[in-house]
């Protein structure tokens, strides 16, 4: 797999500390939502550094886009979100992984467990399933801060009432909207188990976000009666 | 060189030549596995090497246990980029669980408990390059780690060294595992940045 020389189109704030970077990336092929690119910067003095982002939507000919999370006292995401200008060249490699991947073709439910920038994938399913005019059933359970650190907050309110099978569902774990019932706290079994699919249904899941919530709520998933090998994670790195 | 994206200059570099090319160091250690963490009970724990003829040879914890332990202090180094020095761990080596095993076999498919597989030239797991371990750092291995036991061959990218660990497959043909049919490299060679197919 070559790296492929792409520009920065155009970029989107999605929160005060994320940026949706549309990438023009010549000669791409298809992609699946759960796939990955790698991203390569070069200084000029030759030093590299490279990171996986997640593809947050279907192609749009030779476009592409990722969403950002900007990392303190990070290398890569800060000069993303921060420094990098439009018209800028980048290097691209991908599309990568094939098995934290979903198929418009599968008709079983669907269940997306999201924690922070780990719903940039999910999205894309959720995308994608759109595109594909499909109707199986989702469900987005998304566990943020803040309000106002939901990525995409607009189109997932429009999806929610044009996209028919499709719910979603928010867990603030520190600040709760204004009505919102209950009070902020980390995802746990209740939501699960009122959020998600009961395991007789059988449904897909897919987990994404920090280590440790991946790590918490496939423990969930499988205590609540989840197969194992329903449940397909993606762990974005260190826990946050 | 690749392209320069101007105005970027990275961070000031550690100079390690313990690093392969596109890595970096971490002092954590990051988890990634592609599901949920299996919980294996040690007392139903048996690890099985399996022949080209179907011959098994296995080995039930205490088993394991009373063989000769080493304890190797190594390098790691994950396809994600993150690398960790000098690690340090106890376990059993490959060498002493093959010594048992007649074969011919030229590739080895190890497989998990939770399904998860992977493929080894069998070569790389003798000459004192690859060990069975079940303690990290002077403790048991954590489950998210892949405790009770798992595969540690850390001349090659983390994924070959598979976690909760069950068993090896040994045959004359390679058979991709799990991430190896996911696009992953086959051979996975950190200093020869084999992380794809077609590397
Ligand atoms: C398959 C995959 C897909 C990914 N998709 C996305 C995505 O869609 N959007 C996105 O924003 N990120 C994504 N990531 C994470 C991304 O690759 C980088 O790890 C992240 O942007 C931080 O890089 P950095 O260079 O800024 O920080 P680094 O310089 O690598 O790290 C700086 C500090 O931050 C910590 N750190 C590193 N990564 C994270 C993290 N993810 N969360 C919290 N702390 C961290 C490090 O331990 C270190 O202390 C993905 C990772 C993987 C493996």
């Amino acid at each position: 797999m070559r790296w492929q020389p792409a520009r920065l189109v155009a970029r989107r704030a999605e929160t005060p500390t994320a940026q949706t970077l549309v990438l023009d990336v010549p000669g791409w092929s298809a992609h699946l939502p759960g796939q990955h690119v790698d991203l390569r910067l070069t200084a000029p003095d030759g030093y590299q550094a490279a990171r996986s982002y997640s593809l947050a939507a279907p192609a749009d000919g030779d476009r592409i886009e990722v969403t950002v999370q900007r990392v303190p006292d990070g290398e890569v995401s800060p000069f993303l979100t921060d420094t990098y200008r439009e018209g800028d060249p980048v290097e691209v490699r991908g599309p990568i992984g094939g098995w934290f991947v979903w198929r418009p073709q599968q008709t079983d439910p669907v269940l997306l467990v999201a924690g922070g920038s780990g719903v940039v994938p999910l999205m894309a399913m959720i995308r994608a399933r759109r595109a594909a005019g499909s109707r199986v059933p989702f469900r987005l359970i998304y566990s943020v801060r803040t309000p106002a650190d939901v990525f995409y907050a607009a189109e997932l309110r429009d999806r929610v009432r044009a996209d028919a099978g499709l719910d979603v569902a928010y867990v603030y774990t520190r600040e709760a909207p204004e009505g919102w019932r209950g009070e902020p706290h980390r995802l746990g079994l209740a939501d699960v188990n009122n959020h998600g699919w009961p395991p007789e249904l059988d449904p897909l899941v897919y987990v994404c976000g920090p280590t440790g919530f991946v790590e918490t709520v496939s423990d969930l998933l499988v205590g609540l009666g989840h197969p194992a090998r329903r449940v397909r994670t993606e762990r974005f790195g260190p826990t946050g | 060189m690749g392209i320069v994206t101007p105005g970027f200059s990275g961070r000031p570099r550690v100079e390690a030549p313990e690093l392969p090319p596109g890595q970096y160091l971490t002092p954590d250690f990051p988890v990634l596995s592609a599901g949920p963490t299996p919980r294996v009970e040690r007392d139903a724990w048996e690890f099985v090497i399996t022949t080209e003829t179907g011959a098994e040879h296995r080995w039930s914890w205490a088993q394991m246990m009373a063989l000769p332990q080493e304890t190797p202090t190594v390098d790691i180094h994950c396809v994600t980029r993150w690398s960790k020095l000098g690690t340090s761990w106890q376990g059993v080596s490959l060498d002493t669980l093959l010594d048992e095993v007649e074969t011919a076999a030229d590739y080895a498919l190890a497989h998990s408990y939770g399904g998860y597989s992977t493929n080894l030239p069998l070569d790389d797991l003798r000459d004192g390059r690859a060990w069975l371990v079940h303690t990290y750092d002077g403790e048991e291995l954590p489950a998210e780690h892949g405790g009770p036991a798992r595969l540690l061959v850390p001349h090659l990218y983390f994924w070959k060294s598979a976690k909760w660990v069950r068993g090896i497959r040994l045959s004359l043909d390679d058979t991709p595992g799990f991430w190896e049919t996911a696009g992953y490299h086959d051979y996975g060679d950190p200093w020869r940045e084999q992380r794809y197919q077609g590397d």
